[in-house]
């Protein structure tokens, strides 16, 4: 027993190591002069090399990583707070009342869980068009504020089908109204689910490319996923070490997020999985 | 407890009833933000992404109906329609399988009681959290590439290296490997089924002297196959549509061997600004994910045991 535990650990450990090698390579890549980026497999450079950094943080043109940065931040904390705020709101309308075509609206919910974005990016795309919403955030927000994503619904209903009604019960004696019972009393319970919510929504409009890439279209406006790519296009063969520092800038605040609060998006998933 | 039961029941019958109509208006205001972005951002769009289907629609000037053109084009007349669709398809069939294959292995591997086991569960799921993302798109390539990472660890194994971005025969494999390495969240779903397998079947398997090969297949499996159809649907619904990391790292060459569905429409729509013809092609990616689906569900109650009889609920 205990020889298959040490088994298992060495074998855990080779795996998780060669699974999480291009990660640390790519943080190791950056510090490497230029012309070693790509010859060396080993973590460390033979000498570290700061400049790609500083060097890469310029950007392009006049357009540096920091307003990428902010552009970013702008985007992805107000999409990640009205995603928690409209997903509680209606994941609470779901979970505790009843009314016409409930069953039917809760089945339409799920189900564009599995509507392929691709039928409906085109109309939706001219649909902003016409709203002269290209090149600003809106297409990002609004769709936030309707609770656009079924995931979160989802996850918040599961979540709230554990919460007894009794707790609802006694905050209407203590003469709550519906609204005072979401707010004085499941609310607070539902924590853990919300903050999944907002991390989740958060690392995933992070990442976003594809509706930034059709969406945004001046630079002093794109977000860090586009601007890398950008840096991409422009440097492409000439400055790796620049390209590896700008990825590892731009994924730095995933994996610190991912590492700080990592149960939560364990118990997200599992949680919303498991009963789909 | 009991109590404040009793005292609940005390109001006469009619209040309440009127309190429960009242009830049901407020539902419905509770999930109108979802109920209006539904029918605006979602129903609507996926009506008028049918009717554009069958238009000639550009975005510039008037748009005519063109019937089925749109379809029989894509079919008779569009090698590249040809080519996209069976790369998609081998794709999928590809990154799918390998990425639940995996993800259920790995799973197995940390169901132990150990400590410091969080530790590796959180170790594994760290590409899925960065999955989608430019930066990881971006690292694969280099990995990849001639002079890449892979080839110098190859070479210094004295293989030769391998043209893995630039032979069209290797280059979609390459591609398929990015989804397999992002196995977190399916593996995360398939640990959390394991540890609610009841301990006193793998029990009863050890006593009848049943191999591990034998009580996998009989036991953990059998019992995982609600996740396993989860898993399935919702990976390759997703794959069907990768994009990112095609676009970025090969640009659907060479020679189109890399052409995902995804950047065809991302072509035909966002680049070429036919959107008609785009969307005819995006309602047959639609019926394939569609038949796909159900015939998963159709077939699952043959292979897909629950043990509550139904959703869990």
């Amino acid at each position: 027993m205990t020889l298959r535990k040490i088994l298992t650990v060495f074998g855990l450990s080779a795996f998780g190591l060669l699974f999480c090698y291009p990660l640390l390579w790519l943080v190791g890549a950056s510090f490497k002069p230029n012309q070693e980026v790509l010859s060396t497999i080993g973590l460390f450079p033979s000498e570290f090399v700061w400049d790609a950094y500083a060097r890469g943080w310029k950007g392009v043109g006049k357009t540096s990583f920091g307003t990428f940065f902010a552009n970013t931040f702008l985007l992805v904390v107000p999409v990640a707070a009205l995603t928690a705020l409209s997903s509680t709101i209606v994941a609470y309308g779901f979970a505790r009342f009843r009314f016409p075509l409930k069953g039917l609206l809760f089945t339409l919910m799920i189900s564009t869980l599995m509507l392929p974005d691709a039928v409906i990016m085109i109309p939706r795309y001219i649909l902003f068009k016409n709203f002269h919403w290209l090149n600003t955030y809106l297409p990002f927000y609004v769709p936030a504020l309707l609770a656009a994503n079924a995931f979160f619904i989802f996850l918040l209903v599961q979540f709230l089908r554990g919460i007894p009604r009794d707790l609802d019960e006694a905050a209407v004696i203590d003469g709550c109204n519906s609204f005072g019972i979401l707010v004085r009393v499941l609310a607070p319970l539902m924590v853990p689910a919300i903050i999944s919510t907002c991390l989740f929504q958060f690392i995933w409009t992070w990442n976003e490319f594809f509706n930034a890439l059709i969406y945004i279209n001046s630079v002093t406006k794109f977000p860090v996923s586009l601007g890398l790519r950008l840096v991409l296009d422009t440097e492409g063969a000439v400055n790796w070490n620049q390209i590896m520092a700008m990825s590892v800038v731009t994924i730095i605040p995933c994996v610190v997020i991912f590492f700080m609060a990592q149960k939560y998006f364990v118990e997200g998933v599992s949680t919303t999985g498991l009963k789909g | 407890m009991s109590t404040r039961l009793d005292h609940r029941r005390q109001p006469a019958a009619a209040p309440v009833r009127r309190k429960k109509r009242k009830g049901q208006a407020i539902g419905l205001a509770y999930i109108s933000p979802w109920l209006i972005g539904f029918l605006v951002l979602t129903l609507f769009p996926f009506v008028a992404s049918l009717v554009y289907s069958f238009t000639d629609y550009n975005m510039v000037g008037s748009f005519h109906f063109v019937g089925l053109a749109n379809y029989v084009e894509m079919f008779t007349n569009d090698p590249t329609f040809a080519q996209s669709l069976k790369v998609t398809l081998l794709y999928v069939l590809m990154a799918v399988p390998a990425k639940l294959a995996i993800a259920l292995l790995v799973a197995m591997a940390l169901n132990i009681k150990m400590k410091g086991i969080g530790f590796y569960r959180t170790i594994y799921y760290l590409p899925s959290i960065l999955g989608g993302s430019i930066a990881v798109s971006v690292l694969w390539r280099f990995l990849f590439m001639k002079e890449g990472l892979v080839n110098s660890m190859l070479s210094s194994l004295s293989i030769s290296p391998i043209n893995w971005l630039g032979d069209p025969k290797l280059a979609l494999f390459t591609i398929s490997l990015l989804p397999v390495w992002e196995f977190g969240s399916s593996m995360v779903l398939f640990l959390a089924g394991l540890k609610q397998v009841p301990q006193e079947l793998y029990e009863a398997a050890k006593v009848d002297g049943a191999a591990r090969i034998r009580t996998f297949f009989h036991i953990t499996l059998p019992l995982l196959t609600p996740i396993v159809l989860f898993n399935l649907i919702m990976q390759t619904i997703n794959a069907f549509q990768q994009f990112t990391a095609a676009f970025v790292i090969t640009d659907g060459g060479p020679m189109k061997s890399t052409y995902l569905y995804g950047l065809m429409l991302y072509d035909n729509s966002f680049q070429f600004f036919k959107m008609g013809y785009a969307s005819a092609q995006s309602w047959i990616l639609f019926v394939i994910i569609l038949l796909f689906t159900l015939v998963l569900f159709k077939t699952s109650n043959r292979w897909a045991h629950y043990e509550d009889g139904g959703d869990g609920k």
